[in-house]
């Protein structure tokens, strides 16, 4: 029986340039571990959308990677103003990202749309005005 | 093609990762929103576009490209180029427009391939 690989991030919501290092480094520990190319790029563009979602939305939070026998287990817990509609934030093409996101290449509306496509299961937890808390698993066949 | 081929093709310059030029490529896409590359783009090893940030990198990292291509001569930061020769990304810079450049590489062989027309 191994034990399960837990990798823990604080993710930095004032620098935007340094977004995506925790997935960067989830990405590098997975290839270390071996795992095929296709389940690391899944968790690697499921978690950076989640870190790029917390940093230009919620000032930054905490991701937690958990590495089991049978999945990737993904938390992503941000204290940021919370999602008011969540069915419709996981439309396609919906988003509350300003000019100043779309400018620098992102808010398009497709966060967490992706999130949930390149991940198995996937819950989001919100509570305006106290956060919202994302939980993503890939499964290892 | 090579990504040297692609280079010559654009009149580009080399940045970044010079010693990966004669890698193999097969495929590309353009786009100046990563929300769409994450979203669209499967398996292609080329990313042409006029966006210049280090989330550029990132994204190319995270979908396993293998060269980045700035057009409309956008000048990365040393900090960008950096990031891609740590990650082993090659970075091309040309004056060529996103539509020129990327219908220059089209017509000579590299394809678009699955999903990612994203442009």
């Amino acid at each position: 029986m191994n034990d399960a690989v837990v990798l823990h991030f604080d993710v930095d919501g004032e620098n935007f340039t340094s977004a995506g290092e925790a997935s960067v480094q989830v990405k590098k520990t997975l290839r270390q571990m071996g795992f095929p190319p296709e389940v690391i790029r899944r968790v690697s563009i499921a978690m950076y959308e989640g870190e790029i979602n917390m940093v230009i939305h919620a000032g930054g939070g905490k991701a937690d990677v958990t590495v089991d026998s049978d999945k990737i287990h993904i938390v992503l817990a941000d204290k940021g103003p919370g999602i008011a509609d969540i069915d419709l934030a996981m439309q396609e093409g919906y988003s509350t990202a300003k000019d100043n996101i779309r400018s620098l290449g992102f808010g398009a509306g497709m966060g967490l749309p992706n999130m949930k496509r390149y991940s198995d299961h996937m819950e989001v937890e919100s509570a305006l005005g106290k956060g919202t808390t994302i939980t993503m698993d890939i499964y290892l066949s | 093609m090579t990504i040297r081929e692609i280079m010559e093709l654009l009149d580009a310059k080399v940045l970044a990762c010079e010693e990966s030029l004669d890698h193999d490529v097969h495929s590309a896409c353009g786009s100046d929103m990563m929300s769409d590359v994450l979203a669209y783009v499967k398996d292609q090893a080329v990313l042409l576009t006029g966006l210049v940030n280090s989330q550029v990198v990132r994204t190319a990292e995270m979908m396993d490209m293998r060269c980045i291509v700035f057009v409309r001569s956008k000048q990365p930061t040393p900090e960008i180029l950096e990031l891609a020769q740590e990650s082993g990304i090659v970075v091309l810079a040309t004056s060529k427009r996103m539509y020129e450049a990327c219908g220059k590489l089209y017509s000579s062989g590299l394809k678009p391939e699955a999903v990612g027309d994203v442009q």
